[in-house]
Protein backbone atom coordinates (compact mmCIF):
# COMPACT_ATOMS: atom_id res chain seq x y z
CA UNK A 1 0.00 0.00 0.00
CA UNK A 2 1.22 3.44 -0.85
CA UNK A 3 1.28 5.74 2.10
CA UNK A 4 -1.33 8.43 2.19
CA UNK A 5 0.13 11.85 1.64
CA UNK A 6 -1.52 15.19 1.95
CA UNK A 7 -2.88 16.69 -1.27
CA UNK A 8 -0.93 19.81 -0.57
CA UNK A 9 2.33 17.92 -0.49
CA UNK A 10 1.40 16.09 -3.67
CA UNK A 11 0.71 19.35 -5.48
CA UNK A 12 4.00 20.85 -4.28
CA UNK A 13 5.93 17.87 -5.56
CA UNK A 14 3.97 17.98 -8.82
CA UNK A 15 4.96 21.60 -9.42
CA UNK A 16 8.64 21.08 -8.56
CA UNK A 17 8.93 17.88 -10.60
CA UNK A 18 7.28 19.44 -13.66
CA UNK A 19 9.49 22.53 -13.48
CA UNK A 20 12.63 20.43 -13.23
CA UNK A 21 11.47 18.07 -15.97
CA UNK A 22 10.71 20.95 -18.30
CA UNK A 23 14.05 22.60 -17.50
CA UNK A 24 15.93 19.43 -18.40
CA UNK A 25 13.87 18.97 -21.55
CA UNK A 26 14.07 22.64 -22.53
CA UNK A 27 17.12 22.47 -24.85
CA UNK A 28 15.30 19.86 -26.95
CA UNK A 29 12.08 21.87 -26.96
CA UNK A 30 14.01 25.00 -27.87
CA UNK A 31 15.69 23.21 -30.78
CA UNK A 32 12.33 22.05 -32.12
CA UNK A 33 10.84 25.54 -31.77
CA UNK A 34 13.84 27.20 -33.41
CA UNK A 35 13.54 24.87 -36.37
CA UNK A 36 10.22 26.57 -37.22
CA UNK A 37 11.62 30.10 -37.07
CA UNK A 38 13.29 32.17 -39.74
CA UNK A 39 17.03 32.72 -39.34
CA UNK A 40 16.31 36.27 -38.22
CA UNK A 41 13.87 35.19 -35.54
CA UNK A 42 16.22 32.46 -34.39
CA UNK A 43 18.72 35.04 -33.15
CA UNK A 44 16.18 37.71 -32.19
CA UNK A 45 16.48 39.39 -28.82
CA UNK A 46 14.34 39.06 -26.81
CA UNK A 47 13.75 35.51 -28.01
CA UNK A 48 10.15 34.47 -28.53
CA UNK A 49 8.88 31.14 -27.32
CA UNK A 50 5.91 30.58 -29.62
CA UNK A 51 4.86 34.01 -30.88
CA UNK A 52 6.68 33.99 -34.20
CA UNK A 53 5.74 33.23 -37.79
CA UNK A 54 5.91 29.48 -37.95
CA UNK A 55 7.57 28.23 -41.11
CA UNK A 56 8.61 24.90 -42.58
CA UNK A 57 11.12 26.53 -44.91
CA UNK A 58 14.16 25.34 -42.95
CA UNK A 59 13.26 21.73 -43.44
CA UNK A 60 12.94 22.16 -47.20
CA UNK A 61 16.11 24.17 -47.40
CA UNK A 62 18.19 21.68 -45.43
CA UNK A 63 17.17 19.01 -47.90
CA UNK A 64 17.64 21.20 -50.98
CA UNK A 65 21.03 22.54 -49.93
CA UNK A 66 22.76 19.48 -48.58
CA UNK A 67 20.84 16.45 -49.74
CA UNK A 68 19.84 15.70 -46.18
CA UNK A 69 18.18 12.39 -46.97
CA UNK A 70 21.48 10.91 -48.12
CA UNK A 71 22.71 11.26 -44.52
CA UNK A 72 19.47 9.96 -43.09
CA UNK A 73 19.84 6.97 -45.40
CA UNK A 74 23.42 6.39 -44.24
CA UNK A 75 22.36 6.56 -40.61
CA UNK A 76 19.59 4.04 -41.17
CA UNK A 77 21.76 1.64 -43.18
CA UNK A 78 24.61 1.81 -40.67
CA UNK A 79 22.50 1.57 -37.50
CA UNK A 80 20.16 -1.15 -38.75
CA UNK A 81 22.88 -3.00 -40.64
CA UNK A 82 25.27 -3.20 -37.71
CA UNK A 83 22.45 -4.22 -35.38
CA UNK A 84 21.21 -7.04 -37.62
CA UNK A 85 24.73 -8.29 -38.26
CA UNK A 86 25.39 -8.16 -34.52
CA UNK A 87 22.23 -10.14 -33.76
CA UNK A 88 23.15 -12.74 -36.34
CA UNK A 89 26.49 -13.34 -34.63
CA UNK A 90 25.24 -12.92 -31.06
CA UNK A 91 22.05 -15.01 -31.00
CA UNK A 92 23.78 -18.39 -31.39
CA UNK A 93 26.48 -17.40 -28.92
CA UNK A 94 24.03 -16.17 -26.29
CA UNK A 95 21.83 -19.22 -26.84
CA UNK A 96 24.77 -21.56 -26.25
CA UNK A 97 25.84 -19.69 -23.13
CA UNK A 98 22.36 -19.60 -21.66
CA UNK A 99 21.36 -23.22 -22.31
CA UNK A 100 24.62 -25.18 -22.41
CA UNK A 101 26.70 -23.31 -19.87
CA UNK A 102 30.11 -24.68 -19.00
CA UNK A 103 32.54 -23.75 -16.30
CA UNK A 104 34.05 -21.20 -18.60
CA UNK A 105 30.85 -19.48 -19.74
CA UNK A 106 31.16 -16.82 -17.11
CA UNK A 107 34.76 -16.13 -18.04
CA UNK A 108 33.82 -15.79 -21.70
CA UNK A 109 31.05 -13.34 -20.83
CA UNK A 110 33.33 -11.28 -18.64
CA UNK A 111 36.01 -11.27 -21.30
CA UNK A 112 33.51 -10.05 -23.90
CA UNK A 113 32.51 -7.28 -21.54
CA UNK A 114 36.15 -6.32 -21.10
CA UNK A 115 36.49 -5.66 -24.84
CA UNK A 116 33.78 -3.03 -24.44
CA UNK A 117 35.95 -1.27 -21.88
CA UNK A 118 38.69 -0.74 -24.42
CA UNK A 119 38.78 2.99 -25.17
CA UNK A 120 38.29 3.52 -28.90
CA UNK A 121 41.27 5.83 -29.02
CA UNK A 122 43.48 2.84 -28.17
CA UNK A 123 42.77 1.32 -31.56
CA UNK A 124 42.07 4.47 -33.59
CA UNK A 125 45.41 4.54 -35.40
CA UNK A 126 45.50 0.94 -36.65
CA UNK A 127 41.82 0.90 -37.62
CA UNK A 128 42.28 4.16 -39.51
CA UNK A 129 45.35 2.82 -41.34
CA UNK A 130 43.72 -0.54 -42.12
CA UNK A 131 40.67 1.28 -43.47
CA UNK A 132 42.84 3.63 -45.54
CA UNK A 133 44.82 0.78 -47.06
CA UNK A 134 41.79 -1.37 -47.86
CA UNK A 135 39.60 1.41 -49.22
CA UNK A 136 37.12 1.10 -46.36
CA UNK A 137 37.48 4.73 -45.28
CA UNK A 138 34.23 6.59 -45.82
CA UNK A 139 32.37 3.39 -46.70
CA UNK A 140 29.15 2.19 -45.13
CA UNK A 141 30.39 -1.41 -45.08
CA UNK A 142 33.43 -0.44 -43.04
CA UNK A 143 31.38 1.48 -40.52
CA UNK A 144 28.84 -1.32 -40.21
CA UNK A 145 31.72 -3.66 -39.41
CA UNK A 146 33.22 -1.39 -36.75
CA UNK A 147 29.90 -0.63 -35.05
CA UNK A 148 28.99 -4.32 -35.05
CA UNK A 149 32.16 -5.11 -33.15
CA UNK A 150 31.73 -2.14 -30.80
CA UNK A 151 28.23 -3.21 -29.77
CA UNK A 152 28.59 -6.99 -30.01
CA UNK A 153 29.42 -7.40 -26.29
CA UNK A 154 26.27 -5.48 -25.30
CA UNK A 155 24.13 -7.52 -27.69
CA UNK A 156 25.49 -10.84 -26.40
CA UNK A 157 25.01 -9.75 -22.79
CA UNK A 158 21.50 -8.50 -23.22
CA UNK A 159 20.41 -11.58 -25.14
CA UNK A 160 22.06 -13.78 -22.52
CA UNK A 161 20.13 -12.16 -19.68
CA UNK A 162 16.87 -12.57 -21.62
CA UNK A 163 17.56 -16.14 -22.73
CA UNK A 164 18.42 -17.17 -19.19
CA UNK A 165 14.88 -16.36 -18.14
CA UNK A 166 13.44 -18.92 -20.56
CA UNK A 167 12.79 -22.16 -18.67
CA UNK A 168 15.09 -24.90 -19.89
CA UNK A 169 12.44 -27.60 -19.39
CA UNK A 170 10.58 -26.42 -22.45
CA UNK A 171 13.64 -27.08 -24.56
CA UNK A 172 14.07 -30.51 -23.02
CA UNK A 173 10.48 -31.32 -23.86
CA UNK A 174 11.00 -30.28 -27.45
CA UNK A 175 14.14 -32.37 -27.57
CA UNK A 176 12.25 -35.40 -26.25
CA UNK A 177 9.71 -34.93 -28.99
CA UNK A 178 12.58 -35.34 -31.41
CA UNK A 179 13.09 -31.75 -32.46
CA UNK A 180 16.48 -31.16 -34.04
CA UNK A 181 18.66 -28.34 -32.85
CA UNK A 182 17.69 -26.15 -35.79
CA UNK A 183 13.99 -26.80 -35.20
CA UNK A 184 14.44 -26.18 -31.52
CA UNK A 185 15.81 -22.74 -32.24
CA UNK A 186 13.36 -21.78 -34.96
CA UNK A 187 10.11 -23.11 -33.48
CA UNK A 188 10.63 -23.12 -29.72
CA UNK A 189 13.28 -20.70 -28.69
CA UNK A 190 12.82 -17.87 -31.15
CA UNK A 191 9.13 -17.22 -30.43
CA UNK A 192 9.84 -17.16 -26.71
CA UNK A 193 12.93 -15.05 -27.12
CA UNK A 194 11.43 -12.63 -29.60
CA UNK A 195 10.57 -9.88 -27.09
CA UNK A 196 14.12 -9.98 -25.75
CA UNK A 197 15.57 -9.92 -29.24
CA UNK A 198 13.35 -6.99 -30.18
CA UNK A 199 14.42 -5.00 -27.11
CA UNK A 200 18.05 -5.73 -27.80
CA UNK A 201 17.58 -4.59 -31.37
CA UNK A 202 15.92 -1.36 -30.29
CA UNK A 203 18.63 -0.42 -27.81
CA UNK A 204 21.33 -1.22 -30.32
CA UNK A 205 19.85 0.86 -33.06
CA UNK A 206 19.77 3.77 -30.62
CA UNK A 207 23.40 3.26 -29.63
CA UNK A 208 24.59 2.87 -33.22
CA UNK A 209 22.54 5.86 -34.42
CA UNK A 210 24.18 8.14 -31.83
CA UNK A 211 27.71 6.72 -32.02
CA UNK A 212 29.99 9.68 -32.57
CA UNK A 213 33.60 8.59 -32.35
CA UNK A 214 34.03 6.18 -35.24
CA UNK A 215 31.41 7.82 -37.43
CA UNK A 216 33.27 11.13 -37.16
CA UNK A 217 36.73 9.68 -37.67
CA UNK A 218 36.08 7.16 -40.42
CA UNK A 219 33.76 9.06 -42.75
CA UNK A 220 34.16 12.15 -44.91
CA UNK A 221 31.08 12.57 -47.03
CA UNK A 222 29.73 9.65 -49.03
CA UNK A 223 29.14 7.34 -46.04
CA UNK A 224 28.65 10.08 -43.43
CA UNK A 225 25.67 9.50 -41.14
CA UNK A 226 23.73 12.23 -39.35
CA UNK A 227 26.24 12.55 -36.50
CA UNK A 228 28.90 13.61 -38.99
CA UNK A 229 26.51 15.73 -41.05
CA UNK A 230 25.45 17.72 -37.99
CA UNK A 231 29.09 18.09 -36.94
CA UNK A 232 29.69 20.00 -40.18
CA UNK A 233 27.52 22.77 -38.71
CA UNK A 234 30.29 23.53 -36.22
CA UNK A 235 31.99 25.52 -38.99
CA UNK A 236 30.71 28.98 -40.07
CA UNK A 237 27.59 27.17 -41.29
CA UNK A 238 26.71 26.96 -37.60
CA UNK A 239 25.44 30.52 -37.75
CA UNK A 240 22.32 29.23 -39.46
CA UNK A 241 20.61 28.20 -36.26
CA UNK A 242 17.20 27.60 -37.70
CA UNK A 243 18.59 25.20 -40.28
CA UNK A 244 20.82 23.54 -37.71
CA UNK A 245 17.71 23.10 -35.56
CA UNK A 246 15.69 21.62 -38.40
CA UNK A 247 18.45 19.14 -39.22
CA UNK A 248 18.84 18.31 -35.52
CA UNK A 249 15.14 17.84 -34.92
CA UNK A 250 14.88 15.32 -37.73
CA UNK A 251 18.04 13.58 -36.53
CA UNK A 252 16.88 13.08 -32.94
CA UNK A 253 13.09 12.70 -33.22
CA UNK A 254 12.90 9.05 -34.35
CA UNK A 255 15.52 7.90 -31.88
CA UNK A 256 13.96 9.86 -29.01
CA UNK A 257 10.64 8.15 -29.60
CA UNK A 258 12.31 4.74 -29.78
CA UNK A 259 14.22 5.56 -26.62
CA UNK A 260 11.06 6.45 -24.74
CA UNK A 261 9.67 3.04 -25.57
CA UNK A 262 12.76 1.18 -24.43
CA UNK A 263 13.57 2.67 -21.02
CA UNK A 264 13.64 -0.69 -19.26
CA UNK A 265 15.83 -2.32 -21.87
CA UNK A 266 18.16 0.63 -21.67
CA UNK A 267 18.84 -0.07 -18.01
CA UNK A 268 19.32 -3.73 -18.62
CA UNK A 269 21.60 -3.28 -21.61
CA UNK A 270 23.77 -0.51 -20.30
CA UNK A 271 24.35 -1.92 -16.84
CA UNK A 272 24.97 -5.45 -18.13
CA UNK A 273 22.29 -6.77 -15.82
CA UNK A 274 23.87 -5.24 -12.72
CA UNK A 275 20.76 -3.14 -12.03
CA UNK A 276 17.31 -4.47 -12.77
CA UNK B 1 22.28 -32.66 -18.59
CA UNK B 2 24.24 -31.38 -21.49
CA UNK B 3 25.76 -34.15 -23.54
CA UNK B 4 29.11 -34.17 -25.26
CA UNK B 5 27.30 -33.57 -28.51
CA UNK B 6 25.50 -30.44 -27.36
CA UNK B 7 28.74 -29.26 -25.78
CA UNK B 8 30.54 -29.21 -29.09
CA UNK B 9 27.53 -27.65 -30.80
CA UNK B 10 27.53 -24.96 -28.16
CA UNK B 11 31.17 -24.26 -28.85
CA UNK B 12 30.47 -24.01 -32.54
CA UNK B 13 27.68 -21.52 -31.90
CA UNK B 14 29.89 -19.35 -29.76
CA UNK B 15 32.80 -19.50 -32.17
CA UNK B 16 31.89 -16.62 -34.53
CA UNK B 17 31.30 -14.14 -31.70
CA UNK B 18 34.39 -15.20 -29.78
CA UNK B 19 36.71 -15.33 -32.78
CA UNK B 20 35.55 -11.98 -34.16
CA UNK B 21 35.88 -10.23 -30.82
CA UNK B 22 39.25 -11.79 -30.27
CA UNK B 23 40.45 -10.55 -33.66
CA UNK B 24 38.88 -7.14 -33.06
CA UNK B 25 40.70 -6.82 -29.80
CA UNK B 26 44.06 -8.43 -30.52
CA UNK B 27 44.89 -7.28 -34.04
CA UNK B 28 44.41 -3.51 -33.68
CA UNK B 29 45.64 -3.44 -30.11
CA UNK B 30 48.71 -5.43 -31.12
CA UNK B 31 49.31 -2.99 -33.95
CA UNK B 32 48.96 -0.04 -31.58
CA UNK B 33 51.54 -1.57 -29.26
CA UNK B 34 53.85 -2.23 -32.21
CA UNK B 35 53.47 1.31 -33.62
CA UNK B 36 54.09 2.77 -30.20
CA UNK B 37 57.66 1.50 -30.39
CA UNK B 38 58.30 2.91 -33.86
CA UNK B 39 59.32 6.28 -35.15
CA UNK B 40 56.42 6.50 -37.58
CA UNK B 41 54.95 9.61 -39.17
CA UNK B 42 52.40 9.44 -41.97
CA UNK B 43 54.06 12.41 -43.65
CA UNK B 44 57.30 10.46 -43.96
CA UNK B 45 56.27 7.07 -45.32
CA UNK B 46 58.92 4.38 -45.52
CA UNK B 47 61.01 5.97 -42.78
CA UNK B 48 59.69 3.81 -39.95
CA UNK B 49 62.34 2.62 -37.54
CA UNK B 50 62.50 1.04 -34.09
CA UNK B 51 62.68 3.65 -31.38
CA UNK B 52 62.23 1.77 -28.13
CA UNK B 53 60.40 3.75 -25.50
CA UNK B 54 61.07 7.12 -27.19
CA UNK B 55 57.39 7.67 -28.01
CA UNK B 56 56.32 6.99 -24.45
CA UNK B 57 59.02 9.30 -23.17
CA UNK B 58 57.97 11.97 -25.65
CA UNK B 59 54.25 11.59 -24.94
CA UNK B 60 54.49 11.38 -21.16
CA UNK B 61 56.93 14.28 -20.78
CA UNK B 62 55.06 16.52 -23.22
CA UNK B 63 53.37 19.22 -21.09
CA UNK B 64 50.26 18.61 -23.19
CA UNK B 65 49.93 15.17 -21.61
CA UNK B 66 49.81 16.58 -18.09
CA UNK B 67 47.24 19.17 -19.13
CA UNK B 68 45.14 16.60 -20.95
CA UNK B 69 45.30 14.19 -18.02
CA UNK B 70 44.16 16.89 -15.58
CA UNK B 71 41.40 17.96 -17.99
CA UNK B 72 40.27 14.36 -18.37
CA UNK B 73 40.03 13.94 -14.61
CA UNK B 74 38.21 17.28 -14.20
CA UNK B 75 35.80 16.39 -16.98
CA UNK B 76 35.03 12.93 -15.60
CA UNK B 77 34.87 14.18 -12.01
CA UNK B 78 32.73 17.21 -12.82
CA UNK B 79 30.21 15.26 -14.85
CA UNK B 80 30.04 12.52 -12.21
CA UNK B 81 29.45 15.06 -9.48
CA UNK B 82 26.57 16.72 -11.33
CA UNK B 83 24.98 13.60 -12.79
CA UNK B 84 25.21 11.38 -9.72
CA UNK B 85 24.39 14.13 -7.21
CA UNK B 86 21.57 15.45 -9.36
CA UNK B 87 20.52 11.92 -10.25
CA UNK B 88 20.03 10.91 -6.61
CA UNK B 89 18.03 14.08 -5.91
CA UNK B 90 15.90 13.69 -9.03
CA UNK B 91 15.30 9.99 -8.42
CA UNK B 92 14.14 10.69 -4.86
CA UNK B 93 11.79 13.37 -6.16
CA UNK B 94 10.38 11.32 -9.03
CA UNK B 95 9.82 8.38 -6.69
CA UNK B 96 7.20 10.42 -4.79
CA UNK B 97 3.62 10.24 -5.97
CA UNK B 98 2.62 13.26 -8.09
CA UNK B 99 0.49 14.10 -11.10
CA UNK B 100 1.95 13.29 -14.50
CA UNK B 101 4.74 11.07 -13.17
CA UNK B 102 5.10 9.16 -16.43
CA UNK B 103 5.37 12.28 -18.57
CA UNK B 104 7.92 13.98 -16.32
CA UNK B 105 9.95 10.81 -16.41
CA UNK B 106 9.96 10.91 -20.22
CA UNK B 107 11.03 14.56 -20.18
CA UNK B 108 13.89 13.84 -17.79
CA UNK B 109 15.38 10.92 -19.70
CA UNK B 110 15.08 12.57 -23.13
CA UNK B 111 18.57 14.16 -23.30
CA UNK B 112 20.20 10.73 -23.17
CA UNK B 113 18.85 9.95 -26.64
CA UNK B 114 20.17 13.10 -28.29
CA UNK B 115 23.22 12.42 -30.41
CA UNK B 116 26.40 14.03 -29.00
CA UNK B 117 27.02 16.29 -31.98
CA UNK B 118 23.49 17.70 -31.80
CA UNK B 119 23.54 18.40 -28.07
CA UNK B 120 26.99 19.96 -28.26
CA UNK B 121 26.04 22.27 -31.13
CA UNK B 122 22.67 23.23 -29.66
CA UNK B 123 24.33 24.22 -26.40
CA UNK B 124 27.25 25.91 -28.12
CA UNK B 125 25.12 28.06 -30.40
CA UNK B 126 21.70 28.58 -28.95
CA UNK B 127 22.64 28.75 -25.29
CA UNK B 128 26.33 29.64 -24.89
CA UNK B 129 26.83 32.03 -27.78
CA UNK B 130 28.06 35.29 -26.18
CA UNK B 131 25.89 37.52 -28.39
CA UNK B 132 22.75 35.68 -29.46
CA UNK B 133 22.66 32.81 -26.97
CA UNK B 134 19.90 32.42 -24.39
CA UNK B 135 22.37 32.62 -21.50
CA UNK B 136 23.63 35.95 -22.86
CA UNK B 137 20.06 37.20 -23.10
CA UNK B 138 19.34 36.13 -19.51
CA UNK B 139 22.53 37.82 -18.32
CA UNK B 140 21.62 41.06 -20.11
CA UNK B 141 18.09 40.83 -18.76
CA UNK B 142 19.52 40.98 -15.26
CA UNK B 143 21.95 43.70 -16.24
CA UNK B 144 25.00 41.46 -16.18
CA UNK B 145 27.83 41.20 -18.68
CA UNK B 146 27.31 38.04 -20.82
CA UNK B 147 30.29 35.72 -20.83
CA UNK B 148 31.72 33.84 -23.78
CA UNK B 149 31.28 30.40 -22.26
CA UNK B 150 33.36 28.30 -24.61
CA UNK B 151 36.22 30.81 -24.78
CA UNK B 152 36.37 31.83 -21.12
CA UNK B 153 35.41 28.62 -19.30
CA UNK B 154 35.70 25.97 -22.05
CA UNK B 155 36.16 22.93 -19.85
CA UNK B 156 33.35 23.91 -17.50
CA UNK B 157 31.06 24.48 -20.48
CA UNK B 158 31.84 21.02 -21.83
CA UNK B 159 31.23 19.54 -18.38
CA UNK B 160 27.77 21.16 -18.42
CA UNK B 161 26.94 19.82 -21.87
CA UNK B 162 28.11 16.30 -21.10
CA UNK B 163 26.45 16.32 -17.67
CA UNK B 164 23.15 17.24 -19.34
CA UNK B 165 23.50 14.11 -21.46
CA UNK B 166 24.36 11.80 -18.56
CA UNK B 167 22.07 13.09 -15.82
CA UNK B 168 19.12 11.18 -17.34
CA UNK B 169 21.08 7.93 -17.33
CA UNK B 170 21.97 8.27 -13.65
CA UNK B 171 18.43 9.31 -12.76
CA UNK B 172 16.83 6.43 -14.63
CA UNK B 173 19.05 3.79 -13.05
CA UNK B 174 18.82 5.22 -9.54
CA UNK B 175 15.05 5.56 -9.86
CA UNK B 176 14.81 1.92 -10.90
CA UNK B 177 16.93 0.90 -7.93
CA UNK B 178 14.84 3.08 -5.62
CA UNK B 179 11.61 1.48 -6.77
CA UNK B 180 12.91 -1.93 -5.75
CA UNK B 181 13.29 -0.71 -2.17
CA UNK B 182 10.93 -2.47 0.17
CA UNK B 183 8.16 -0.05 1.10
CA UNK B 184 7.54 -1.87 4.38
CA UNK B 185 11.08 -1.30 5.50
CA UNK B 186 10.64 2.43 5.08
CA UNK B 187 7.32 2.34 6.92
CA UNK B 188 8.79 0.33 9.76
CA UNK B 189 11.57 2.88 10.14
CA UNK B 190 9.04 5.67 10.06
CA UNK B 191 6.99 4.05 12.81
CA UNK B 192 10.11 3.63 14.88
CA UNK B 193 10.37 7.39 14.73
CA UNK B 194 13.13 7.79 12.13
CA UNK B 195 12.97 11.20 10.47
CA UNK B 196 13.34 11.71 6.72
CA UNK B 197 17.05 12.47 7.03
CA UNK B 198 17.97 9.41 9.05
CA UNK B 199 15.71 7.27 6.88
CA UNK B 200 17.66 8.53 3.87
CA UNK B 201 21.07 7.94 5.44
CA UNK B 202 20.39 4.56 7.05
CA UNK B 203 17.94 2.94 4.64
CA UNK B 204 17.79 4.59 1.22
CA UNK B 205 21.47 5.39 0.73
CA UNK B 206 22.77 1.89 1.61
CA UNK B 207 20.13 0.45 -0.70
CA UNK B 208 21.27 2.76 -3.50
CA UNK B 209 24.99 2.30 -2.93
CA UNK B 210 25.30 -0.53 -5.41
CA UNK B 211 23.39 1.29 -8.14
CA UNK B 212 25.45 4.42 -7.49
CA UNK B 213 28.65 2.43 -7.84
CA UNK B 214 27.47 0.94 -11.11
CA UNK B 215 26.48 4.36 -12.45
CA UNK B 216 29.84 5.85 -11.48
CA UNK B 217 31.83 3.08 -13.08
CA UNK B 218 29.82 2.87 -16.31
CA UNK B 219 29.78 6.63 -16.75
CA UNK B 220 33.52 6.77 -16.11
CA UNK B 221 34.18 4.28 -18.90
CA UNK B 222 32.22 6.43 -21.35
CA UNK B 223 33.40 9.78 -20.00
CA UNK B 224 37.07 8.88 -20.38
CA UNK B 225 36.35 8.76 -24.11
CA UNK B 226 34.38 12.00 -24.57
CA UNK B 227 35.26 13.18 -28.04
CA UNK B 228 32.51 14.55 -30.28
CA UNK B 229 31.45 17.22 -27.78
CA UNK B 230 34.98 18.63 -27.78
CA UNK B 231 35.49 18.32 -31.52
CA UNK B 232 32.43 20.37 -32.48
CA UNK B 233 32.63 23.01 -29.73
CA UNK B 234 36.20 24.01 -28.91
CA UNK B 235 38.52 21.73 -30.88
CA UNK B 236 40.30 21.24 -27.59
CA UNK B 237 41.04 24.94 -27.19
CA UNK B 238 41.63 27.69 -26.55
CA UNK B 239 45.19 26.37 -26.42
CA UNK B 240 44.86 23.06 -24.64
CA UNK B 241 42.28 24.22 -22.12
CA UNK B 242 39.63 21.70 -23.12
CA UNK B 243 41.81 18.92 -24.54
CA UNK B 244 41.27 15.56 -22.89
CA UNK B 245 43.35 12.44 -23.40
CA UNK B 246 41.12 11.09 -26.15
CA UNK B 247 41.25 14.36 -28.05
CA UNK B 248 45.01 14.64 -27.59
CA UNK B 249 45.60 11.22 -29.12
CA UNK B 250 43.21 12.06 -31.97
CA UNK B 251 45.08 15.31 -32.64
CA UNK B 252 48.42 13.54 -32.48
CA UNK B 253 47.30 10.90 -34.98
CA UNK B 254 44.99 12.56 -37.48
CA UNK B 255 46.10 16.19 -37.29
CA UNK B 256 49.85 15.78 -36.77
CA UNK B 257 50.10 12.35 -38.37
CA UNK B 258 52.49 11.16 -35.65
CA UNK B 259 51.45 7.52 -35.52
CA UNK B 260 54.16 6.53 -33.05
CA UNK B 261 53.33 9.11 -30.38
CA UNK B 262 49.59 8.71 -30.90
CA UNK B 263 49.92 4.95 -30.39
CA UNK B 264 51.86 5.44 -27.19
CA UNK B 265 49.11 7.82 -26.05
CA UNK B 266 46.47 5.27 -27.01
CA UNK B 267 48.16 2.63 -24.86
CA UNK B 268 48.27 5.05 -21.93
CA UNK B 269 44.52 5.65 -22.37
CA UNK B 270 43.90 1.89 -22.46
CA UNK B 271 45.80 1.40 -19.21
CA UNK B 272 43.83 4.18 -17.50
CA UNK B 273 40.51 2.76 -18.67
CA UNK B 274 41.53 -0.71 -17.53
CA UNK B 275 42.05 0.48 -13.99
CA UNK B 276 38.41 1.57 -13.88
CA UNK B 277 37.25 -1.49 -15.77
CA UNK B 278 38.71 -3.90 -13.24
CA UNK B 279 36.46 -2.51 -10.51
CA UNK B 280 33.39 -2.57 -12.74
CA UNK B 281 34.03 -6.15 -13.82
CA UNK B 282 34.26 -7.27 -10.19
CA UNK B 283 30.84 -5.87 -9.39
CA UNK B 284 29.21 -7.32 -12.46
CA UNK B 285 30.96 -10.64 -11.95
CA UNK B 286 29.55 -10.88 -8.43
CA UNK B 287 26.09 -10.21 -9.77
CA UNK B 288 26.47 -13.03 -12.28
CA UNK B 289 26.97 -15.55 -9.47
CA UNK B 290 23.90 -14.42 -7.61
Amino acid sequence: MARAISPRRKWTITVIAWLLGLAIFFPILWTVLTSFKTEGEAIASPPSLVAFDWTLANYFEVQARSNYFKYVGNSIVIAVGSTLLGLLIAIPAAWAMAFSPTKRTKDVLMWMLSTKMLPPVGVLVPIYLIFRDTGLLDSRIGLIGVLTMINLPIIVWMLYTYFREIPGEILEAARMDGASLAKEIVYVLTPMALPGIASTMLLNIILAWNEAFWTLNLTASSAAPLTAFIAAYSSPEGLFWAKLSAASTLAIAPILIMGWFSQRQLIRGLTFGAVK
Amino acid sequence: MATLHTQSTARLMMAPAVVLLLLWMLVPLGMTVWFSFLRYNLLMPGMEEWSGFDNYYYFLTDPAFGTALVNTLLLVGGVLLISVGGGVALALLLDQPFFGQGIVRLLVIAPFFVMPTVSALVWKNMFMNPVYGLFAWVAKFFGLQPIDWLAEVPLFSIVLIVAWQWLPFATLILLTALQSLDEEQKEAAEMDGAGPVSRFIYIVLPHLSRAITVVILIETIFLLSVFAEILVTTNGGPGLESTNLTYLVYAQALLQFDVGAASAGGIVAVILANIVAIFLMRIIGKNLDA
